[in-house]
């Protein structure tokens, strides 16, 4: 099997799997006054201050959550509450158009049901958010915007944004920032001080922890509307009996995955350089999809997006799926419609080329062997896909 | 070129088959079967509509959210691969816009037919095959052997009507798993496998109207053409608001508030869209015993002669033995007994009377109707 969809989930880091399997043997409720529960909560202090070594935090700023879905809304419902209730004059929200959907749809809510209205920064070709277009949409409703979040790294085409240049303006016109970091963290250095962001989202699942824990990276000064209330946990901002195991293996995947960053960034971009290279040769109309090769810094390092004109995505994943090749087309909708992607449509791709487009994402057991498979598929699989959709076109 | 009987049918061999998953008991037996029959299956379900609902409305749906994951769940009990194909655009260009045109020049389509052999048997099927399958496979109560479309066993299931459309090209690349069972014998076979669906309730509504009220669906889409209501004096016994409100033979919601002279009910007779006109009048005036219809696809070859056989006229019921003769500009139809309520708009399907099952010869579209 040639796993090659990393960026959806990754395979557990061996030391995450321990750490966690181990740790599910064990009770204890962080917030008890009994042996039981000081042995759980120095667990999650200490796991705590283990990830906010590794991202430049203060242990104190470590909001811990079930993910980068909690996490996102957290952030910019929380954020955009709390800035509305210091100033009502603030109802506006600043979302960048590639935006995954937790927070696009997170969005989309306050427009919807809390009177706020939302402005979607658009994007360049490559996917990123210029600091003149933030800029711009702030200087035109001065006062007015609660809460920006653009994005650290793209899901879907690995672009990297200038996240501290973006806080920066964000700050000028004394708006709070967020940004989504579950791509980042782990794969391109990020350092939640310098970055100068007053909230940061990550998630295990995408670095070699387990599903289910996260942490929302939130500056002290930071104000933050809760949205779940009950027991009063990580500084009263998101309440719920803290899960042991999945914090110590959420840290002990966060350490090893920043940790090994310079090895696996090196690894990876040339592995992913060969996959691009080679898929091209193969079929000389593919089109990489996001930031050059040659602008390494801005593109995540596993990231291969590639369209293939007079394709359908899915008829590739198919094909691709039945010779053991496992990658994505990007969204589909909850019926299980392959639909093109907005962040594609947002960088101006149309409607037939943001269909024919397949993501390749690389991660820590990838091997050249997984390049060779594709690179020996692609060709064969492409025809076969042009002649199904030349035929629907037909029939 | 190989001999007939060389050829191995698909049924015969092992192939790779896309199993066409609506979500229903059916289709997930049927799957399964190709499965057991040692073929390598891959299911597909295909997104209908534009916009699925999340849950089934009305009776039943099919491309809800509900159907798409019970397929899916079916397909992974199975373990085959599974996938879902869009085909809303097609499906709305080749099925739902067509029928709402019949209604409108009225006459009275049959969808279901219509997306066997322009979506199911023609778009998926086409594209299947250039993926690299070799046959679709659907939960059709039909047989297929030897190039042969049989009834199906189950005589209140069989479906052999609404697959009389399609080409011998189109057949050969079909595989119809459940042509043999009775519906009873399906069901049980789809709880002992541990599939979802065994207890799921047919469907028999129009699935892009899963309300129903196919009167409703048409009024939003085709503009009032009001007109007169005729009956066969030329009397003019009532108003209505557009043919297509109407299908040849309908007897209720005529809206005649004035009851026959004779005191008898009122039946559609025929409908004149050009001037709007519904004419209307006692039951034996709508016996047919002739009949034109235009596109016929023969799955034999087209008879020179005069061809005996038996006609069937809706998919459940109106079978009559007649006489069909192929002109220039399609086929005459002479019914041997009247049959009531035959609507231009339906297809004519041609059986060769068989104990093993009638076999399908061909096929055609009601054009006109006379006494």
């Amino acid at each position: 099997m040639t796993y090659l969809d990393h960026a959806a989930t990754t395979p557990m880091l061996p030391e995450a799997a321990a750490t966690l399997t181990e740790a599910l043997g064990r009770v204890g409720n962080a917030s008890s006054l009994h042996s039981a529960g000081r042995r759980a909560r120095r667990a999650i202090e200490e796991s705590r201050e283990s990830i906010a070594e590794a991202v430049g935090a203060l242990p104190s700023e470590v909001v811990l959550a079930t993910g980068g879905t909690e996490a996102d809304n957290l952030a910019v419902k929380g954020l955009y509450w709390a800035r509305r209730a210091a100033d009502p004059r603030r109802t506006r929200v600043l979302v960048s158009a590639a935006e995954h959907h937790a927070v696009l749809d997170a969005g989309e809510w306050l427009a919807e049901h809390e009177g706020a209205t939302l402005d979607v920064l658009g994007v360049d070709a490559t996917g990123r958010v210029d600091v003149a277009t933030l800029r711009e949409a702030l200087a035109a409703h001065p006062g007015e915007v609660a809460v920006v979040s653009v994005m650290w790294a793209n899901n879907e085409v690995g672009t990297v944004n200038d996240v501290r240049a973006l806080a920066e303006v964000a700050h000028e016109y004394g708006v709070p920032f967020h940004t989504d970091a579950v791509q980042a963290v782990g794969a391109v250095p990020v350092d939640f001080a310098a970055s100068g962001v007053d909230a940061l989202s990550l998630t295990g699942h995408k670095l070699g922890g387990p599903v289910g824990a996260g942490a929302l990276l939130l500056r002290r000064d930071a104000a933050c509307t809760p949205l779940l209330h009950g027991g009063g946990q990580e500084r009263d901002v998101r309440s719920g009996t803290l899960d042991v195991p999945g914090v110590m293996s959420l840290a002990t995947a966060v350490r090893a995955a920043v940790g090994d960053i310079e090895r696996r960034t090196a690894t990876l971009t040339a592995l992913r350089d060969d996959l691009v290279a080679r898929v091209v040769a193969e079929v000389p109309d593919a089109r990489l999809n996001g930031v050059p090769l040659d602008r390494p810094g801005e593109r995540l390092p596993g990231n291969a997006h590639l369209s293939f004109p007079g394709c359908e995505g899915d008829s590739l994943l198919m094909l691709l799926d039945a010779r053991g090749i496992e990658c994505s087309t990007g969204s589909a909708c909850t019926a299980g419609v392959a639909r093109p992607s907005h962040v594609l449509l947002a960088m101006g791709l149309d409607d037939d080329l943001a269909r024919g487009s397949l993501r390749f994402s690389l991660g820590h057991n990838s091997t050249a062997a997984d390049v060779d498979a594709v690179v020996e598929a692609i060709g064969p699989v492409v025809e076969r896909a042009r002649r199904a959709g030349d035929a629907l076109a037909r029939s | 070129m190989l001999e007939h009987s060389e050829v191995l049918t698909c049924a015969e061999r092992t192939v790779r088959v896309l199993a066409a998953m609506s979500g229903g008991v059916d289709s997930a037996v049927a799957a399964a079967r190709l499965r057991d029959a040692g073929h390598e299956v891959t299911g597909v379900h295909l997104a209908l509509s534009a916009k699925p609902a999340t849950m089934r409305e009305g009776a039943r749906g099919c491309c809800s959210v509900e159907d798409s994951r019970d397929a899916r769940r079916c397909a992974d009990v199975l373990d085959i691969p599974f996938y879902v194909w869009d085909l809303a655009t097609r499906f709305r260009d080749d099925v739902v816009e067509p029928f709402v045109a019949e209604y409108a020049a009225g006459r009275t389509p049959n969808p279901c037919l219509r997306c066997n052999e322009k979506i199911k048997f023609s778009a998926v099927l086409e594209r299947a095959r250039a993926l690299g399958f070799d046959a679709v496979g659907t939960g059709h109560y039909a047989r297929l052997e030897d190039g042969l479309l049989r009834r199906a066993v189950d005589p209140d299931k069989d479906q052999s009507y609404v697959l009389g459309v399609l080409r011998p090209d189109q057949l050969e690349g079909a595989l119809f798993p459940l042509g043999d069972s009775p519906k009873a014998q399906v069901r049980a076979e789809a709880a002992e496998r541990g599939l979802v669906v065994a207890e799921k309730p047919d469907s028999h509504d129009i699935c892009f109207i899963p309300s129903g009220d196919t009167q409703a669906f048409l009024a939003e889409r085709i503009d009032e053409a009001p007109g007169e209501m005729v009956d066969p004096s030329g009397a003019v016994v009532g108003h209505h608001r557009g043919v297509h409100d109407f299908t040849v033979g309908q007897r209720h919601g005529l809206g005649i508030a004035r009851p026959a002279p004779d005191g008898r009910p009122r039946y559609v007779l025929g409908l004149e869209p050009v001037s709007r006109t519904v004419r209307v009048g006692p039951a034996e005036e709508l016996d047919v015993t002739e009949l034109t219809a235009s596109d016929p696809v023969w799955l034999v070859e087209p008879p020179v002669g005069p061809l005996a056989c038996a006609v069937q006229v809706r998919a459940h019921g109106g079978l009559v033995a007649a006489t069909v003769r192929v002109g220039d500009d399609g086929v005459d139809v002479v019914l041997e007994q009247p049959l009531r309520g035959v609507a231009p708009g339906q297809a004519a399907v041609f059986y060769r009377p068989d104990a093993d099952g009638d076999v399908v010869l061909g096929s055609a579209t009601i054009a006109t109707t006379s006494r």
